[in-house]
């Protein structure tokens, strides 16, 4: 299917891109014809978001070319790939919050008068022109303020922005996540009706129905190559879950199994904003993986744990001993280590010392009267960098110098420092290289070994079918199944996060609010970015139903 | 690396081992400062014979000590990653309360200074609370104490100075007594200054200040107590400033609502820019505060003894504060705003 003859929209060919020394995407070659709907799936970190932001010129390829009617594109900034008629609809829609719809649609290129007063009038026949040519003037009030809009007129937004001027490829990424269903059913309407007009549509979702009900071509993406493009007529369910996985087992890390039988951690009944009626078992020794696909809620279930995150309902307890939720405090000093998952944003004091990062939660057992003891703190520290390998000239180099591999072993090197019961590790590997994923591993096989309990969240599968004793999958917030080592494969935990219910799609509106956890700093973060290597997908930041 | 135990650690210290030993130590931005202080008082010193006399440099000495004083705390209010601009006023009104105390208790100075003090600790833990459970952005919530402070201040005071202190034998020591040859105000600040070193640099409080400015989610999940901390330096900061209120009277000889105190706050705050604090919290130390006072302190004299007009004093302090942050966001490689990544 992966032919080259063009007519009209767009393509890749030979595309590739590296982030240092990881490849996120190489020698891709795939068309996305005009109209037609071509899905774009993989698992997480396959590289379906980069490939997206190379289109619309946030990345620049390492190799290859973008191609657009059989034409080669130079794409060096977003709005050279608007100008030629690329656009994005992103998963959270970026709304000003104090300005009108019109004016959120129009943001950047206002109608003004000869004085460079905005023309109201004009924009107010613009905005009811564009809605009524879309079949939207019903549902989207151009008056309503950006902050009084519900998710899918967040979404109808950015799809109009995105239709001013001449749109000729589209690309939706993951746009129902929060969407209700008739939301969703206005929505695919909205893509047939582009379609039919001849737009290309890129269509990136995990939601194997929908897929199935919009696409005409689905391309499936692994490890950053294009694992195969099939005809959506003839392709069934477990074609494409085999194409998203199928990898060579063999090379896999495969740990012994140490677990005890003594419990260390029961979670009950846990409920919070994002998570609810978890309940989790990790045993002393027991190496227990947490899968699930991107917004499942894995990370806010780790983050209730910790007491970073409130907690609505549920007990959470510890050697025996319940645990008072938000209290990041109290939960350290029962034993619970959280290595989170965006190291530089939640973990990392980047302009610190290995040694001053290494030692900040154990000051308390090197303090004397409140001084802290130099001498026992560099002795630690080192301890701890040689036997996890931190390769860096000294304990007294800034942690923000050292690559990313390095870095996931200071935040590991604070944890072992404490000596925790109960470990939980979030995406311990993402962005690092496979050299330092070998060594982590080890530490992970070595703390088991100790009998420390570990919970380990990764959207790595072959990684956690590694790793752990026990997968347990999340999915919308919820635990769907609990798999033995023994019963766990790629595609049984695929077909646990997938478990594909649009029913459950809706209820509570996905504000997409800053809430605060995470790592979804504004474009102008200076830190907590640049993990490289693995997609960037959206965070989700609760809200999501 | 070949950095000797004395300095690791030293926060200001941008790369341990760049210039050997005892460059090091004192760190990129101390050197500096260090030169320009060097500049500045070869300048003035050439201009003027006096002006690097021992006289007058206890004269600038003096003149700092209070503004000394409030950059100390400030710096510990900005690593942080917080902001206290009403700490002039805060001192105002600490020098209002000391002198109606102390005159009202019939001459006892330690009524005026414990009411100074207790003030100080009731408006540390106003702007503590303010910005720790209302949630009001630091620069916001102590914009509203300055002014609000200062209003107070009048208000008891009726806009003017209060009682008479220097027929107090305690007043007159702490605004002309000696110690070893050195103002009694000169060891105030130095006792300070020393006492918040240590704390920022040899407890585990003050890795916590630090962690906490550096990366607050961070610190959160390192079970750090941010509340507990954040409060605590405000407090610190006014608690200072009351002291710093009580100096003013005692070198005034009255209370003063607004004279004398007005302006500080751009002062210790930009000492503690200008000493190399990252305004985003987790970056700094006393050392480069200090020398950024005497700075600060030299300059204004030297423009003083050179009969230049005050005004220029302000927009020369203006300046320097822009500089310096100027100069901190190329150094951190901040991106501009509005450039594209």
């Amino acid at each position: 299917m992966t032919t080259t003859t063009t007519t009209a929209g767009a393509g890749v060919r030979d595309l590739g891109k590296r982030f240092g020394e990881v490849r996120a995407l190489g020698g891709v070659t795939l068309d996305f014809p005009a109209g037609r709907v071509t899905a774009l799936m993989g698992e997480n970190g396959a590289g379906k978001s980069t490939l997206l932001k190379i289109l619309t010129g946030d990345h620049q390829p390492s190799e290859g070319t973008v191609l657009l009617d059989g034409a080669e594109l130079v794409l060096g900034s977003p709005a050279r790939a608007r100008a030629a008629g690329i656009r994005i609809i992103p998963q959270e829609p970026e709304i000003i919050p104090h300005v009108s719809v019109a004016e959120n649609v129009y943001a950047g290129a206002l109608p003004r008068t000869a004085g460079r007063r905005l023309d109201r009038a004009e924009l107010r026949r613009r905005i009811t022109a564009d809605l009524d040519r879309l079949g939207f003037s019903r549902v989207l009030d151009p008056d309503l303020l950006g902050s009084q809009l519900t998710p899918a007129q967040r979404q109808l937004v950015e799809i109009l922005r995105a239709l001013t001027g001449e749109a000729r490829v589209i690309a939706f990424d993951e746009p129902t996540s929060s969407l209700s269903e008739h939301e969703v059913d206005a929505l695919f309407t909205l893509i047939r009706r582009l379609r039919d007009q001849g737009v290309a549509v890129v269509y990136v979702s995990h939601r194997m129905q929908e897929i199935f009900q919009l696409a005409d071509r689905i391309a499936v993406l692994r490890d950053g190559m294009l694992a195969g493009v099939l005809d959506a007529a003839e392709a069934g369910e477990q074609e494409l879950v085999r194409l998203m996985v199928g990898r060579d087992l063999s090379q896999l890390f495969v740990r012994q199994n140490v677990a005890t039988d003594r419990v260390v951690l029961q979670v009950e009944d846990l409920t919070t904003d994002e998570v609810r009626g978890v309940n989790l078992v990790v045993r002393a020794g027991e190496v227990v993986g947490l899968a699930g696909l991107i917004g499942a809620g894995r990370s806010e279930l780790a983050l209730a744990l910790a007491g970073d995150l409130p907690v609505r309902g549920g007990t959470v307890r510890l050697d025996g001993r319940g645990l008072r939720p938000g209290r990041p405090g109290e939960a350290i000093r029962a034993g619970l280590g959280l290595a989170p998952e965006e190291r530089k944003a939640q973990a990392l004091f980047l302009r610190r010392s290995i040694r001053d990062n290494t030692s900040l939660v154990v000051l308390d057992r090197l303090r004397r009267w409140r001084f802290v003891r130099r001498g026992a703190e560099r002795e630690l520290a080192q301890g701890f960098a040689d036997r996890l390998r931190v390769r860096a000239s000294g304990i007294e180099q800034e942690v923000r110098t050292l690559s990313g591999g390095n870095q996931q072993k200071v935040v590991l090197a604070r944890w072992l420092a404490r000596k925790p019961k109960v470990l939980i590790l979030d995406e311990p590997t993402r962005g690092i290289d496979v050299g330092a994923k070998a060594e982590i591993y080890q530490i992970i096989a070595d703390l088991a070994r100790e009998g420390v309990a570990l919970l380990v969240i990764s959207s790595e599968l072959p990684e956690l079918l590694g790793l752990a004793d026990r997968v347990v999958v999340m999915q919308n917030g919820r635990i769907t199944g609990e798999l033995d080592r023994a019963e766990a494969s790629e595609e049984r935990i695929l077909a646990l996060a997938m478990a594909d219910d649009l029913s459950g799609v809706g209820g509570r509106g996905a504000d997409g609010g800053p809430n605060g956890h995470g790592g979804r700093t504004g474009p102008g973060g200076p830190e907590g970015h640049g993990d490289p290597g693995r997609e960037k997908e959206p965070r989700d930041e609760g809200g999501r139903p | 690396m070949t950095t000797s135990t004395a300095e690791q650690g030293v926060p200001e210290v941008e790369r341990g081992g760049r210039a050997g030993g005892a460059l090091a130590a004192v760190g990129g931005q101390n050197l500096s400062l260090i030169a320009a202080l060097a500049v500045v008082l070869a300048l003035f010193g050439l201009l003027n014979d006096n002006y690097l006399s021992w006289t007058n440099v206890q004269v600038i000495a003096e003149a700092v000590t209070i503004t000394g004083l409030l950059a100390v705390v400030q710096t510990v209010v900005i690593i942080c990653g917080g902001l206290d601009i009403s700490v002039g006023s805060q001192a105002g009104l600490a020098s209002v309360v000391s002198a109606m105390a102390f005159t009202s208790a019939g001459g006892n100075p330690l009524a005026g200074i414990a009411a100074a003090v207790g003030i100080g600790v009731v408006i540390g833990l106003l702007n503590g609370a303010v910005i720790v459970y209302g949630r009001v952005n630091p620069t916001i919530a102590t914009l509203a104490g300055l002014a609000a402070y200062k209003g107070v201040a009048q208000l008891v005071s009726n806009g003017a100075a209060q009682g008479y202190v220097l027929n107090d034998s305690v007043f007159v020591f702490l605004s002309r007594g000696r110690i070893a040859g050195l103002p009694v105000m000169v060891w105030i600040l130095i006792v300070a200054a020393v006492a918040v070193h240590v704390l920022l640099k040899y407890t585990d409080i003050g890795r916590n200040v630090y962690a906490i400015g550096g990366n607050p989610t961070a610190a959160r999940l390192a079970g750090i107590n941010l509340n507990k901390y954040l409060i605590s330096a405000y407090v610190l900061a006014a608690v200072v400033a009351a002291v710093a209120g009580v100096l003013l009277t005692a070198r005034t000889g009255s209370g003063q609502p607004v004279s004398g105190s007005e302006g500080l706050e751009l002062k210790s705050i930009t000492a503690a820019a200008l000493g190399g604090c990252a305004l985003k919290g987790g970056k700094g130390g006393i050392g480069g505060t200090l020398l950024a006072v005497a700075l600060l302190g030299a300059l204004e004299n030297g423009l003083t003894v050179q009969g230049i007009n005050s005004f220029w004093q302000n927009v020369a302090q203006g300046s320097l504060l822009v500089v310096a942050v100027v100069i901190q966001q190329r150094r951190s490689g901040e991106r501009a705003v509005g450039l594209p990544g």
